[in-house]
């Protein structure tokens, strides 16, 4: 009893998103079926998982656009029932889906969302000025949103979201479908703004990006969290070595805590196969792999 | 918005005209109505109806689209505004594109020779059909959940309303049973006062009553709806 007090005492003002039970169902379907997570400050945090997880769901829960069907959720202390506005100064959201409004332009974009957030005029052109530098959009600003590139979109996206300078950002796949050159902007991007104090909440299906961008990931499945820790904390929880054995076609894959084990297993065996250090993406196939039978 | 104004406007104005060209121009000038001209007649039917369909066109398509297809509903939900602002601010956009729509439909008929007194109450009226069918689309945009959905919204809402509320006839020619459906038809009563006022009579005011009404609680729905999009 003592030892939860000090420790909640402590974590207390560390955690700015404390989901609890968080559950969302959409007619027989349990999209999301009882999350409990806290993200803490400035950190990355990635969410991970296959089609339909509901990593989707989750983030528009966070961002107060679906109302769950259960649980509650916390962010920087408030609750996202009843009076939303102070919430929604606090977060900016990047969706999975591009919803720019085409017919404006890049300019126009950033001055309604400016306008929608009640910023002052003055505030609000500085603000452009400095995040279509940040965003390397700044000679693009007088075309149609329509003509951007899906990269340069993405970049808009993450500008817009910025524009009422929110202390948390949710972002759903912000690399989905970039070349790698885009993609490494969008990670710098991210870099920039948490080594400025941003707390971000993104999604990914590259397994790649989690590992080098998130401090912490969270492995999602059918609605459920089915691992949490940091990378590193992940590949030692499923053993760090791989052992790959081709067989009749199929991949088969075992996991050892240390090389000695690794050895001794493969020693026995005759088939090919490559030993390996684990990484993310290994971790990712071993928990939710829906292997006949499990 | 600028860029796409003309486009929006020639389209939506083609219905209108061709109702003032066919049934006022070509084959109304042989008809006499209520010891009027039918031109006279259906001019104030053709602005309510007009006032109608682009309002609640503009509104509607555009919400539904813009919340099932095109996700920038979201950026609106995102907002740290009220529900009423944002239905405000639709309505109000809707009713600016009624209001151009109907006006240009007066200028043109009376460019074709029309007798027609509009005065403030009309335009007012003109207005109060415009905020009316804005917040209908607010209602339906929210509510509907496919864009096909929506196309029969339109088609066995507002379509049968174009024809039927006393905009091309006078609705004591049909059977009792319809007679009644149409009285609470809130077009109807826009076309009753449209047309009054366009012939020099004074207001109804319970026309008017039911107007406001519609208007208020189709708002009131609209705000309702959006706070239950989420
Ligand atoms: N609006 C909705 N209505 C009904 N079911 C929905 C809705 N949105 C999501 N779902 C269902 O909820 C589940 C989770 O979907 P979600 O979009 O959250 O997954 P995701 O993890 O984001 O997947 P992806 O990686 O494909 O984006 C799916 O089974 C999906 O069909
Ligand atoms: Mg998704």
């Amino acid at each position: 009893m003592q030892i939860d007090i000090i420790q909640a005492s402590l974590g207390g003002d560390e955690q700015i998103i404390e989901l609890s039970q968080l559950a969302k169902k959409y007619g027989d379907v349990q999209a999301v079926a009882g999350l409990d997570l806290k993200i803490d400050n400035e950190e990355i945090f990635g969410l991970l998982g296959p089609n339909g997880a509901g990593k989707t769901t989750t983030i528009r829960m966070l961002t107060m656009l679906t109302k769950p069907t259960g649980g509650s959720v916390l962010i920087n202390g408030y609750e996202t029932t009843g009076d939303l506005s102070k919430v929604k100064k606090e977060i900016g959201v990047v969706p999975q889906h591009m919803n720019l409004d085409l017919e404006l332009t890049v300019w126009e974009n950033l001055e309604l969302h400016g306008c929608l957030h009640k910023m002052p005029r003055a505030e609000r052109q500085q603000r452009m000025q400095e995040l279509l530098a940040f965003v390397e959009l700044t000679d693009r600003a007088h075309d149609l949103a329509d003509k951007l590139s899906g990269g340069m979109k993405r970049r808009l996206m993450i500008a817009r979201a910025l524009m009422h300078h929110p202390g948390i950002l949710f972002m759903d796949e912000p690399t989905a479908g970039l070349d790698p050159q885009a993609r490494r902007k969008i990670w710098d991007l991210i870099r920039k703004m948490n080594s400025e104090g941003m707390t971000v909440l993104l999604t990914t299906h590259y397994i790649e990006e989690a590992e080098v961008l998130c401090h912490r990931v969270g492995i999602m499945d059918r609605g459920r969290l089915i691992a949490l820790g940091t990378p590193t904390e992940l590949k030692k929880k499923v053993g760090e070595i791989v052992v790959e054995t081709l067989n009749c076609g199929d991949t088969e894959y075992r996991f050892f805590a240390g090389r000695e084990q690794a050895l001794g297993y493969a020693g026995n065996l005759s088939a090919n196969l490559v030993i390996r250090e684990a990484n993310l993406e290994d971790v990712f196939v071993e928990l939710t792999g829906r292997r006949v039978g499990a | 918005m600028k860029r796409t104004l003309g486009k929006f406007f020639t389209s939506r104005l083609v219905g209108p005209l061709l109702y003032l060209v066919a049934f006022g121009w070509g084959m109304g000038r042989s008809i006499q109505m209520n010891g009027g001209n039918y031109m006279e007649f259906i001019v104030p039917g053709i602005v309510a109806l007009s006032a109608m369909n682009t309002s609640f066109s503009a509104v509607g398509v555009n919400l539904n689209m813009s919340r099932l297809y095109y996700k920038t509903l979201d950026e609106y939900l995102l907002a740290p505004i009220s529900s009423s602002a944002l239905v405000l601010g639709k309505v109000l956009a809707g009713t600016v594109r009624g209001l151009v729509d109907s006006l240009i439909i007066l200028a043109l008929a009376f460019l074709f020779g029309t007798h027609l007194v509009v005065n403030g109450w009309f335009l007012m009226v003109v207005l109060l059909t415009c905020l009316l069918f804005s917040a209908l689309g607010v209602v339906a945009a929210m509510v509907v959940n496919s864009h096909e959905d929506m196309a029969n919204f339109s088609t066995f809402v507002i379509l049968p309303m174009s024809f039927l509320c006393g905009t091309f006839f006078s609705p004591d020619r049909l059977p009792k049973v319809f007679g009644y459906i149409i009285d609470v038809l809130p077009l109807t009563h826009a076309s009753y006062l449209l047309r009054a006022l366009a012939s020099g009579q004074g207001i109804i005011p319970l026309s008017l009553a039911v107007l406001v009404v519609y208007a208020t609680v189709f708002f009131a729905a609209g705000v309702v709806a959006v706070l239950k999009v989420r």
